[in-house]
């Protein structure tokens, strides 16, 4: 996140228009983005869907087919990857296995022929930022997985780049080391305070260190938002497919006043949605609501004249994984809708829900967004 | 029990290299210290003549032009091949261009040599051309000389080199050039400071598996080359057939294997741990490969 602290170093990205074939395939399809100065942004997408392509357009290891890409400003097309300001950390952490930790991280200095003395300072003050200094003779292969990333980390950071590009840096540690080398690199880009462009197919990991995602599909972009506006506004059916868990209604638009839409959806029956569209009465609508926002009892709730949508079904299945309890819960209709219900106050009273219990579930039509609608 | 099995397995070679490397050794060891018979062979009596005799200048010029001759060789050789290597590694059809850099192999290597005369000869295609577009001109003399052997021996062992080279090249991480390129390093830093030091076993191998054959060469000087481009092999192919001196023949053939099996052992213990060798090639491969011509 930007913190106030730091001092804004990075330079900003404008990606415009970029497209990229790899033969007949279309790896990238006219996608415009806008990075800012020293900003956490992330890059999220399923496997195959060209953030790699992305990145390395941007670090210079490829040159697009159409479009243009500007590093403050200035086009950088045609450049070299040693000729722009930005330095990549790789997938596989590219460690050179010839070289020692020492020398992997010295090595874009003895590049530039720095003199002895500073070479030495300044590795060992990037070993100590991602605390390494006691590693620094070793070879990349006596290093466990966490700290080469550290070495490919410091390695990249080493030249002051006003951009570093992160290319799915943590996929191949496991999951505990994951969060804390997450947790790391947030508080490391809060330190050097430049851009940091990060690649991931993890929504978790985006949306916990991001200021901004773009999600990404088949070569485009389908959103660009803070964490908040991608989980909470999810602009297409797969944005609210991919980031976390959803519950997804098609219905045919009833009635529209202002934001309050009504709806019918089919074998389900009327359904409430509260939100800004420009869909029209008539129309086909997806709407989407997320399984945290939803309330499951046994008794019918009271609506008390607001905006709530009640549903009747029975639990299909119930999953209990500690902080909450998952439930599956088939709809009269045959549907079956996602509830989650956190454990957060026993003490309330709730009674136990299980499996084949008959439940409401209620949810206000201002927690329900249309992510897609079609005229008809 | 385990380290009796493993003997076992080792068995094949131990008893191919006593037959076919040492049992021959031995046979030339012995030769080079008795005396010379008149007419070819030996006489079953301790001297040391034959060693001697390798004292004499001649032979100590010759071993200097084998020594430099197979320097330059090897290194044009491994300049030619690196390149082909890492493009046929960089490929996506191996398959097809591994074969044609074999497909040479079929043919005798004697015809290859006879090949380069046919192109290259007085009387040969490419002084074919000079003479019909500058009629009257009595055309290049290419061969018979050290340069001509030079090229041969290049193209003799340039497959020998690109087959290791390749190899090693095929297991590199080529994202490793990408982030060489990515900090700062050009594209011929990424290769001299990235690539080089990372294929240093496929470059030895290679070094090797021309080196020593060259070293030892006698059909391609005997053919293309003339009077200055005599080397050991062929003075040894001499002392056998011609001057019949069977010891001195002994005692050259004794020093060129000695000194290139000490050359390959050294080579051998200075490589880093980590670093294994391509193609599983122990030095006695090399040795071997050497001993075919
Ligand atoms: N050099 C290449 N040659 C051919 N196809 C490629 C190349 N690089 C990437 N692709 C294809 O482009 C698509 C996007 O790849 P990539 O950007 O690596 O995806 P991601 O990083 O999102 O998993 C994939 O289908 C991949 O197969
Ligand atoms: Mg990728």
């Amino acid at each position: 996140m930007l913190h106030g602290g730091a001092a804004v170093k990075g330079s900003d990205v404008t990606v415009s228009g970029v497209s990229k074939s790899f033969g007949a395939f279309k790896a990238l399809k006219d996608v415009t983005l806008s990075i800012q100065k020293g900003e956490f942004f992330s890059l999220l997408g399923p496997s195959g869907c060209g953030k790699t392509t992305l990145l390395r357009l941007i670090g210079g290891f490829e040159d697009p087919d159409a479009g243009t890409i500007e590093i403050d400003g200035r086009s950088v097309l045609g450049l070299p990857p040693d000729k722009r300001h930005c330095n990549t950390v790789f997938q596989s952490y590219a460690l050179f296995p010839h070289l020692t930790v020492f020398e992997n991280v010295a090595f874009p200095l003895r590049i530039r022929k720095t003199p002895r003395k500073i070479i030495d300072d300044r590795v060992m003050h990037y070993l100590s930022l991602v605390q390494l200094e006691m590693h620094a003779g070793k070879k990349p292969s006596q290093l466990s997985g966490g700290q080469k990333q550290r070495v490919a980390i410091a390695r990249a950071l080493i030249n002051e780049p006003s951009i570093l590009l992160l290319d799915e840096p943590l996929s191949a540690l496991d999951a505990k080391l994951r969060q804390h080398m997450l947790m790391e690199l947030d508080s490391i880009h809060d330190k050097v305070g430049i851009t940091f462009i990060y690649v991931t197919h993890d929504q978790q990991e985006a949306l916990s260190v991001s200021d901004r995602i773009a999600v990404m599909n088949a070569g485009e972009v389908l959103q660009v938002g803070s964490p908040r506006q991608i989980y909470e506004n999810p602009s297409t059916e797969f944005v609210a497919r991919f980031i976390g868990e959803t519950n997804i209604f098609a219905m045919k638009i009833t009635g529209k006043e202002g934001v309050h839409i009504s709806g019918k959806v089919a074998g389900i029956g009327p359904l409430l949605v509260d939100d800004e569209t420009d869909a029209q009465v008539g129309d086909e609508a997806l709407a989407t609501i997320r399984p945290e926002k939803i309330r499951i009892s046994r008794e019918k709730p009271q609506t008390n004249g607001g905006r709530i949508n009640i549903m009747h079904g029975v639990v299909a299945e119930p999953i209990y994984s500690g902080f909450q309890t998952k439930y599956i819960v088939r709809l009269d209709s045959g549907m079956t809708v996602t509830v989650f219900r956190q454990h957060a106050n026993w003490s309330e009273g709730i009674p136990d829900i299980d499996w084949k219990d008959e439940v409401y579930l209620s949810f206000s039509a201002a927690d329900m967004v249309i992510v897609e609608r079609r005229a008809t | 029990m385990k380290q009796r099995a493993g003997f076992l397995y080792t068995l094949p070679q131990i008893l191919w290299l006593l037959v076919f490397f040492l049992a021959p050794l031995c046979i030339i060891i012995a030769y080079s210290f008795l005396k010379k018979g008149l007419y070819g062979g030996v006489e079953p009596q301790f001297s040391l003549e034959a060693y001697q005799a390798m004292a004499n200048p001649s032979i100590l010029m010759v071993a200097w032009r084998t020594l430099r001759i197979s320097v330059i060789a090897t290194i044009l050789t491994i300049l030619i091949a690196l390149p082909c290597g890492y493009s046929i590694a960089r490929s996506s059809n191996q398959a097809i261009r591994l074969f044609l850099v074999i497909v040479p192999f079929w043919t005798n290597f004697l015809v290859r040599i006879y090949a380069w005369i046919a192109i290259l000869g007085n009387e040969g295609f490419i002084n074919d051309i000079i003479r019909w577009v500058a009629p009257g001109s009595a055309g290049i003399q290419f061969l018979y000389n050290q340069w001509a052997v030079v090229l041969v021996l290049v193209y003799m062992y340039l497959p020998y080199a690109i087959l290791p080279l390749f190899s090693t090249i095929d297991k590199f991480d080529f994202t490793l050039l990408d982030a060489a390129r990515d900090l700062g390093a050009t594209r011929f830093q990424s290769y001299t400071r990235v690539l080089l030091p990372n294929i240093r076993s496929g470059l030895v191998t290679a070094g090797l598996f021309t080196f020593v054959p060259i070293f030892g060469a006698y059909a391609v000087p005997l053919l293309i080359g003339g009077k200055d481009s005599y080397m050991l092999g062929n003075i040894i192919a001499d002392q056998l057939t011609k001057t019949r001196n069977w010891p001195l023949a002994s005692a050259i053939s004794m020093t060129v294997t000695l000194s290139t099996t000490i050359l390959v052992f050294l080579v051998a213990l200075r490589k880093p741990k980590e670093q294994k060798w391509v193609f599983d090639a122990d030095p006695s491969a090399a040795m071997s490969a050497a001993g075919g011509r």
